[in-house]
């Protein structure tokens, strides 16, 4: 007589326009210049980055601002993987994945000692000991950095074909295979955290969130559900880093591992589009782009105005730009909640 | 006897807040546990479901030791709980809450717990409600989602809080109403409250805490009349 339904027509509609959005994109690198693909690229790898963190502070309630740790070992161990094993970098960003999991195993059993604001600057503390150790590995050029060797840029899994087929010449090859492989892995961060949001654990990181004791009395583990999403988000944020590393093919600690760059942007979008729904990071990104865009030769006065404005929206507008629009128009183009239909429901029917 | 407990004992530092308590609980039962502020009631609660650990003592659910059993896996057992202060998961609605408690409290799949869910929501008197999000909802309102999540979790032992506190006669006698539905069907109820008219429609035992200690159990009427209850709760020179 009852039942559960999650689908509405604004999400059917949605999944229709991401599959058509995703067939332009792979298409785009035949008539888009290079410097859309670099932007692209940038939009891209962001919008994954905020969507973990997202996964990470928004649903899992977990403040974290030591994902740069991540980013950067992921970034290294695959640098590692082509310059120390001789692998292809494709292969390598793997290894980068792998290397995210093994640090998050003692990252998470340190900072899940603390809660709240100490946890958040337990991670940022743990993210800075990454680094400095990472500097001490003077075979990947200790503190100043060094770069992926040509041979290996050159032979990058499937730059032939690209060339091949478009007709460009190797640093262009590499941006499309980097700019694809980013749209791979934006798609299936998004479309995993979508069905976790609708599985059960959906439900359970939601309690969690909302209320942990009241989640714990209700029968949820909340211990194993933060540790499952803390890993989650750390490889995927490995995977990413090392990505966004073959695609400069430069690396050094204080750019794999930059706060500013890999946290604070990424919580910028986050907070600006609308913390716990998978439509903000959307909108803020596009917004940090656009602010890029708009102010990148005034050098600090970008910063700020990016801090000014997190601080604005934060007092005026805290569930984001997306909680705006979707308070006036009700609508949520990835819908998760669970309605109950019915007899004598409100609405039920 | 669905709970034991013998010589259950728990400190914090210097203070005993629950001292050498034992009480047995028969299948079917409800009791009702009084006794002043501070008296250790709710320190009582945490220490079956799980939520605090005992220093001393041991308590036995469905004839199994339960004494150091983690809280959440009491809750899979059929340990269901209500909180003092409601505090239901806000961003959620009515039918999420339930679902969230039936999935985990009894380890199912969403699709099989939504006749359940709104049994229980129609039981409550919250059917109507049920797309409405938490946070929304008035003190009655979470008053009666604390009672249906808790029933949600599949509970053969029920334990409330101060369910009633803060309601106005009217509401009160609803939720009461409602109480005595959910133990007529063969739930056991453990019910801590201060609204004793309340307390006293539906259960069949009392139990008195002061200090930490049981200081009487028995029938409402009995314990009622005791001097020594009327001297310590009611605070009357007798």
């Amino acid at each position: 007589m009852y039942r559960l339904t999650i689908r509405t027509r604004a999400g059917n509609a949605t999944t229709i326009a991401v599959a058509l959005l995703i067939l332009i994109g792979l298409a785009l690198p035949a008539v888009a210049p290079r410097s859309a693909i670099q932007d692209l690229f940038f939009i891209l790898t962001m919008l994954t980055l905020a969507q973990l963190w997202n996964l990470l502070a928004g649903y899992g309630g977990l403040i974290s601002v030591g994902q740069q740790a991540f980013v950067g070992i992921g970034a290294y161990a695959m640098f590692a993987g082509v310059i120390l094993l001789g692998w292809n970098p494709v292969v390598a960003i793997l290894f980068g994945g792998l290397a995210a999991f093994l640090l998050a195993i003692p990252f998470a059993y340190l900072a899940f000692r603390l809660q709240g604001a100490y946890f958040a600057i337990g991670t940022w503390v743990l993210a800075e000991v990454t680094r400095l150790l990472v500097a001490q590995w003077k075979t990947l050029g200790g503190g100043t950095g060094t770069s992926l060797p040509r041979e290996a840029t050159s032979a990058i899994l499937g730059t032939d074909t690209i060339r091949a087929l478009f007709g460009v010449r190797d640093a262009a090859a590499r941006d499309i295979l980097a700019y694809w492989l980013a749209l791979v892995l934006v798609v299936a961060v998004t479309g995993g955290i979508y069905w976790l949001l609708r599985s059960r654990l959906g439900l359970a990181l939601a309690a969690v969130r909302d209320n942990v004791d009241a989640a714990g009395s209700v029968g949820v583990d909340t211990g194993r559900l933060k540790w499952a999403v803390f890993l989650i988000a750390a490889v995927a944020t490995g995977l990413t880093g090392g990505l966004v590393f073959m695609q400069t093919a430069r690396i050094s600690p204080d750019a794999a591992f930059a706060l500013t760059d890999w946290t604070a942007y990424v919580i910028f979008i986050v907070v600006i589009g609308g913390i716990g729904t998978i439509e903000g990071p959307v909108i803020g990104v596009l917004v940090l782009f656009a602010l890029r865009a708009a102010l990148a030769d005034y050098g600090s006065w970008y910063l700020m105005t990016l801090g000014v404005l997190a601080i604005a929206v934060m007092l005026f507008a805290p569930k984001g730009l997306w909680g705006l629009i979707s308070a006036r128009t009700g609508l949520h183009l990835f819908p998760v909640r669970r309605r109950l239909t019915g007899p004598k429901i409100e609405g039920g029917n | 006897m669905i709970l034991r407990l013998e010589n259950v004992s728990k400190s914090f530092g210097a203070l005993k807040v629950t001292d050498a308590v034992s009480v047995d609980v028969p299948r079917g039962e409800a009791l009702g546990i009084i006794g002043p502020n501070g008296a250790g009631k709710s320190t009582l609660f945490n220490l079956i479901t799980g939520n605090l650990l005992p220093n001393a003592g041991r308590i036995e659910f469905l004839g199994r030791d339960v004494t150091r059993t983690p809280a959440m896996e009491r809750v899979r057992m059929g340990v269901g709980r209500s909180f003092q202060i409601p505090q239901p998961f806000e961003g959620l609605t009515v039918f999420e809450n339930l679902l969230t408690a039936a999935t985990f409290g009894r380890g199912g799949r969403e699709a099989e717990m939504v006749e359940d869910c709104a049994a229980i929501l129609e039981e409550t008197e919250l059917l109507k409600k049920a797309n409405l999000v938490a946070g929304t909802l008035s003190l009655l309102d979470r008053k009666r989602l604390e009672l249906a999540r808790a029933m949600a979790t599949g509970p053969e032992l029920l334990l409330l809080d101060e369910i009633a506190g803060g309601l106005t006669e009217g509401e009160c006698r609803a939720l009461v109403a409602t109480i005595r539905r959910i133990h007529a069907k063969g739930t056991t109820i453990i019910w801590i409250e201060h609204v004793l008219h309340a307390l006293n429609a539906v259960v069949e035992r009392l139990l008195v805490l002061d200090f930490g200690r049981v200081i009487g159990i028995g029938a409402p009427d009995a314990i009622m009349a005791s001097k020594e209850v009327r001297e310590i709760y009611l605070g009357l020179e007798v």
